[in-house]
């Protein structure tokens, strides 16, 4: 059965994918993804998978192999971080739009420029309206885990759509941790074999992807990616929860920490909700009424549960790890904020910039937001603030 | 090798009713390609006119599975599909003895420059396809501007024949050359002028394993400025004055093929470029006296490259 590993984001990324075993692994190296491909590279040169691995010339024909491979019919995985992902944006919208189920991990690192290698998630955000399904991971474990639900979930008949799953870049990346590994056999059960549909390697049932898509038809293939995605969510709550028998680890789309009677709560994505469990502990044993929502699922956004789970909360701050230029906040928080419009009873809500290009978040500076939550006045003004950096 | 009368009666994989112009160069290119094999078929298409003058949606004129993913990526998304179809080998998902022959296309545009990484790439990994460069000399998709393959003095909506530049200041890219750097097993120029010779090409293309490339000239009645029913002819002259020699390098060994290889050996006249020049009107501006050291010295150059394969065809 399950055995514990100590491993990083990365190895845990590369071993779910040998136990996976895709039909095709494309990609291109950039830091601090390499580690991933090396280590999928070695399970290639040992024949411990079926793989074929294309390494390409880059990120851009990364994706479009992607693209190639999937709609010929069967599981492709690739991986990126930051300059990688933003060379591919072009592909990765084609990659959604025309419905090819595929995993990419991205190990979330700043955009250039000016050039930078650690994390922060301007990469993910800079995508978000790609119609990628975008899952947030706090550790290893959850990217080990995330990697078999994302095969789940985007070949669901009903979705047909790429995951992403994002994990923070060094922090994730390269930590070593403690991992619980499934047998293979457990693994390549609860994924099921790969059903293509549509291949375009079905010589006799030819048919043409990507056609010229103008004013006539364009936008009811637009209307039907959104349906997709609205469908997607119930399918990804199920999926994440069905996974919990075969592996004890339930997910969610969200995690609530301390969120039952919590009168003051920060939201975050990745890393830094790990860190935000350490200081509620800290906190709650001061007898603060302190809590955390942890979002696992950036996109589809899930704007109602989040409103259910805010609902009674006094005041919210939100962290992004990502500036949105000249936006009212990060990406989260606008979400966010707006999930909260139709809330009677509004928190009151403040948004946070922080971590950008890998910049360190301390428990301290945690226990620093809420205790502003705690002592702000009762009609908070929801601006934003920047944490961590000099001259704020 | 098929004959004439063969050919005819194959079925056609790229139907007629589709949106390209008339006397469009490049779909008499690919009808003529996907005649000459009878394998199936799954091809790939950069953005460009073939791309959506094709598959304007709801219609297709591909008769066989067809994939347009973006202007720069044609090669290597069929090198996905081609690396899917031996990964579903491996596993037995697809019987190990099936055969699928995978062709890319591609325009200028998509093949000598915002595509160039993508189809190096993809021969120097050595993927089993075959890739068609439809070389119209120009972006003709998007209103007739300069390429690297755009003929020196040509007329186009970005090197316009004004009064003081007359037409591109500069040679097309050699691409066929810059292929044949990768020591591919097999790299050929064609032209729809000599379709014998083209489809002959083609036949011998899909009998070799790993990855091919082809370079095609393919005449544009509305780019080249030449009548509608002119594109054959234009084509032919274009290899009877060897501006477009026919060859092909199998494992590096050049070889001139067809009419190239017949005024090689003085079998056949090689006539004059400004013979091919005269038949556009984007070469109009050259034959006008004041461009005549202008157009002689294209010529020069030319002769010196015709010179230099039909040397590297003795070795």
């Amino acid at each position: 059965m399950a055995k514990p590993m100590a491993i990083s984001g990365n190895f845990a990324a590369a071993y779910s994918t040998k136990q996976i075993n895709p039909h095709i692994v494309a990609a291109y190296p950039i830091t601090p993804q390499t580690l991933m491909m090396e280590k999928f590279s070695e399970y290639v040169a040992n024949g411990e998978v079926d793989t074929e691995l294309i390494c390409v010339e880059s990120e851009h024909s990364a994706m479009s192999a992607c693209i190639g491979a999937a709609a010929a019919g069967g599981r492709v995985i690739t991986s990126t971080a930051a300059n990688g992902l933003a060379l591919m944006f072009e592909v990765v919208y084609i990659a959604a739009s025309l419905r090819l189920p595929m995993t990419m991990c991205v190990m979330n690192r700043a955009l250039s420029g000016p050039i930078n290698i650690h994390c922060d998630h301007s990469d993910a955000m800079g995508v978000r309206d790609s119609g990628w399904i975008q899952v947030f991971n706090e550790n290893a474990q959850e990217v080990y885990d995330t990697m078999f639900q994302a095969c789940r979930i985007g070949e669901h008949k009903d979705i047909k759509l790429p995951v992403m799953v994002n994990f923070d870049g060094f922090i994730t990346s390269h930590k070593v941790e403690r991992v619980d590994v499934l047998d293979d056999d457990v693994v390549q059960d609860y994924i099921g074999k790969f059903e293509p549909m549509y291949p375009l390697l079905d010589v006799d049932n030819p048919l043409t992807y990507g056609p010229l898509d103008l004013f006539d038809y364009y936008f009811e293939h637009k209307r039907q990616q959104v349906d997709a995605m609205q469908k997607a969510l119930p399918i990804i709550e199920k999926e994440m929860k069905a996974y919990g028998k075969v592996s004890g680890r339930e997910y969610g789309i969200m995690e609530s920490y301390h969120l039952d009677d919590a009168d003051y709560v920060i939201i975050c994505m990745s890393s830094t909700a790990g860190t935000t469990k350490f200081v509620v502990d800290r906190m709650r044993a001061q007898g603060k009424k302190v809590g955390l929502l942890k979002l696992r699922l950036f996109r589809p956004f899930p704007a109602k549960q989040i409103a259910e789970q805010l609902a009674g909360v006094k005041r919210i701050a939100v962290l992004d790890r990502s500036e949105s230029f000249g936006a009212f906040g990060g990406p989260l928080f606008t979400e966010v904020r707006n999930a909260l419009y139709d809330v009677n009873d509004k928190p009151g809500i403040t948004g946070y910039v922080y971590g950008l290009g890998g910049r360190d978040i301390s428990a301290d500076q945690i226990e620093g937001v809420f205790n502003k939550l705690i002592s702000a006045p009762d009609k908070m003004i929801g601006d934003i603030q920047y944490l961590g950096v000099r001259g704020d | 090798m098929a004959n004439l009368k063969q050919l005819s009666e194959r079925e056609e994989r790229l139907t007629g009713g589709h949106r390209l112009c008339a006397g469009c160069g490049a779909s008499i290119i690919v009808r003529q390609i996907l005649l000459a094999t009878n394998y199936p078929v799954v091809a790939s298409c950069s953005t460009g006119c073939l791309e959506v003058s094709t598959t304007l949606y709801p219609y297709t004129a591909w008769k066989n599975p067809f994939i347009h993913n973006a202007f720069e990526n044609s090669a290597v998304t069929i090198s996905g599909a081609e690396a899917m179809f031996r990964a579903r080998k491996r596993t037995g998902e697809i019987p190990a003895d099936k055969k699928i022959k995978f062709i890319a296309f591609g325009g200028d545009g998509g093949t000598y420059d915002i595509g160039i990484q993508s189809l190096s790439g993809a021969m120097e990994r050595g993927h089993d396809m075959l890739y068609v460069c439809y070389n119209n000399e120009a972006y003709m998709n998007t209103g007739i501007q300069r390429s690297s393959a755009t003929s020196m003095g040509a007329a186009t909506t970005t090197s316009p024949a004004g009064t003081v530049i007359p037409g591109k200041k500069e040679y097309p890219k050699d691409l066929t050359e810059v292929m044949a750097a990768h020591h591919l097993p097999y790299v050929a120029q064609a032209s729809p002028g000599y379709y014998m010779d083209l489809i002959k090409k083609v036949e011998k293309a899909m009998e070799i394993e790993g990855p091919k490339f082809m370079n095609t000239l393919a005449p544009c009645p509305r780019g080249w400025r030449h009548p509608n029913d002119a594109a054959i002819k234009v084509a032919k002259l274009a290899v009877d004055c060897c501006f477009w020699p026919l060859y092909e390098v199998v494992d590096d060994k050049y070889s001139l093929t067809g009419q190239s290889k017949l005024i090689a050996a003085g079998k056949k006249e090689k006539i004059p470029l400004v013979d091919y020049i005269k038949t556009q009107g984007r070469f109009k501006h050259l034959l006008a006296p004041k461009n005549k050291e202008f157009l002689d010295s294209i010529q020069t150059e030319l002769d010196k490259r015709w010179e230099r394969l039909v040397k590297l065809s003795e070795l």
